[in-house]
């Protein structure tokens, strides 16, 4: 098992494209809280999905005035298509290539297998990582633990 | 460390339980009226039910993935709307009956058929009190670790093993009420 970045970090440099080809980076979370979720590829099986559960959630996450993006080595066309099909109201991050840097850089990369594990990061609005946690790959970590990481941040109407 | 989701609001008396309220095992189910795999877990939970009798609580609350099911949450106010007039049960168990035919027509039929007095449900529901409940639901969901439906919780704890397979999820219920 990798050892994901712990809180107090500061949210090590990317660059991805999201499932309509728009650039993303670190530039481009500060000022809110953001919610970085990896998980292990696209087309898992539906009523289980934890996008799917975030999707539900967002409404609550934004409440919190936090952002969430989902990440995995999916290429941004895959990602195209699974939001589409899932309805996603999210960004979905390709770390794509080269394959796994992003995830590699936060502790969350399974060689093995050569996907992302399922790992959270909630980030503060200076880029900080605030909570993260490793889940068992084939366990949803829901969308709890998040939560309370958002409360502790304190932004958004809710703080 | 993992996390182990953890049922936040215990079960009391809002909620919509079967079975004996001092049974050593309470069973709560996080479901949703038009996910397929609330419907596959629908009969299994009624085995389970029989299975363990007495020594069995059952709770049902609602978690519609409205993204994903666009019937759900005026399926889930239909049903705690029907609670208003004491037909839970009969509404929950006739909509995973028939989870492919939800649409509002659909409901107004399951109503007939139930005897409801269908002015005082679209009161209620125009209401919002269902509306409110079922959001609530769904928030306790979300702080309890609920990930998908459905989520089931073995005396507060999330049970994460395969409920599909029968026998072991009797074998955790079992455990769970072991003296």
């Amino acid at each position: 098992m990798p050892n994901v970045l712990q809180p107090g970090t500061a949210a090590p440099d990317f660059k991805l494209v999201d499932q309509s080809g728009q650039t993303v980076t670190p530039a481009d979370l500060t000022g809110r809280a953001t919610v970085l979720a990896f998980y292990p590829a696209d087309w898992s099986p539906v009523c289980g999905d934890q996008m799917a559960l975030y999707n539900e959630v967002l409404p609550v996450f934004r409440d919190y005035g936090a952002e969430v993006f989902g990440i995995s080595v999916d290429s941004m066309w895959c990602h195209a298509a699974f939001a589409e099909n899932r309805k996603l109201r999210f960004r979905l991050l390709a770390d794509f290539e080269p394959k796994g840097a992003m995830a590699r850089r936060y502790g969350a990369y399974r060689d093995a297998d050569g996907t992302t594990e399922r790992a959270l990061f909630v980030l503060d609005p200076k880029g900080i990582i605030r909570w993260s946690y490793l889940s068992p790959i084939d366990v949803n970590p829901g969308a709890d633990g998040i939560l309370e990481a958002l409360e502790a941040i304190g932004t958004g109407d809710k703080s | 460390m993992t996390r182990d989701g953890k049922l936040t609001i215990p079960v009391g008396p809002n909620d919509h339980v079967q079975g004996p309220e001092h049974a050593p095992i309470t069973l709560v189910e996080y479901g949703d009226y038009e996910c397929p795999y609330c419907g596959m877990a629908y009969p299994i939970v009624k085995r389970i039910q029989a299975r363990f009798g007495d020594r069995l609580r059952f709770v049902f609350r609602n978690f519609p993935l409205a993204e994903l099911h666009p019937n759900a949450t005026a399926a889930a106010e239909f049903a705690e709307g029907a609670a208003l007039q004491g037909k839970f049960w009969e509404m929950h168990d006739t909509l995973f009956e028939h989870q492919r035919a939800l649409n509002p027509s659909n409901l107004q039929t399951y109503a007939r058929s139930h005897d409801l007095d269908r002015t005082a449900l679209e009161t209620a529901i125009q209401s919002g009190g269902p509306n409110e409940r079922v959001r609530k639901d769904f928030m306790s969901g979300v702080r309890s670790g609920v990930n998908g439906t459905p989520t089931f919780f073995i005396n507060g704890h999330r049970f994460d093993g395969d409920w599909r397979d029968e026998d072991a999820f009797a074998a955790a219920l079992a455990e769970k009420g072991a003296p």
